[in-house]
């Protein structure tokens, strides 16, 4: 059980620094779409392994049915977003492009 | 394990406010829409954090997956609307004025 444990805590940590890249890409990047390849991936990337995480560590107990179901659910979760976010990130770029936001270029 | 989980939510809850700073302040409508998408997918981690802290995710998972579908349908909806608005008022007046310089 404490190899679920220390797989529990990389997972975690791992999602968490994906977390704080996607949020200082967020808060740093000058332009929209900047902002939207920061988020997109990593908040996609972050999500996934950090739920994953979680889900590995509710086993700790023992593979008892209920339990077995619970983890399989956080999947869902984590898939849920690993499919949806890149629709939104999508849809979202889509809008700006039709609604004719400028693309940032360096000036001089 | 509990208080490692308790420091993640913690920090995860310092990133929240960290993207309300670009949800509030940002230039374009669309800034907004992709700061509220990322609040969404970092509540939706948060909330099942919290059933591990307390000991019952069996019920807060299925507000996790409800949480994650409501704000998947709300940016669907949100940027939708924007596209077929074909503006985006305050941004482009200003996205406009920026280009002119």
């Amino acid at each position: 059980m404490i190899i679920i444990t220390i797989l529990a805590v990389i997972l975690v940590l791992g999602g968490l620094f994906f977390f704080t890249t996607a949020t200082i890409g967020l808060l740093r990047l000058p332009d929209f779409y900047c902002r939207m390849h920061a988020t997109g991936k990593g908040d996609t990337l972050g999500a996934l392994l950090l739920l994953m995480g979680l889900a590995v560590y509710n086993l700790h107990h023992g593979f008892a049915l209920g339990t077995i179901f619970v983890s399989i659910k956080i999947m869902f979760i984590a898939m849920f977003t690993f499919l949806a976010n890149p629709t939104a990130t999508h849809a979202i770029t889509k809008a700006g492009l039709d609604c004719g936001v400028e693309i940032w270029t360096k000036e001089e | 394990m509990e208080l490692f989980f308790l420091i993640i939510t913690l920090i995860l809850s310092f990133l929240v406010l960290l993207c309300l700073y670009r949800g509030v302040f940002g230039p374009t409508v669309l800034d907004r829409i992709i700061s509220v998408g990322v609040i969404g997918t970092k509540t939706s981690v948060i909330l099942v954090l919290i059933g591990l802290i307390y000991g019952k995710v069996d019920m807060f998972v299925d507000l996790a997956l409800v949480y994650a579908l409501l704000n998947f349908i709300a940016t669907l909806a949100a940027s939708k609307f924007f596209r077929y608005r074909k503006s985006i008022m305050p941004g482009a007046q200003y996205l406009r004025e920026k280009g002119d310089k």
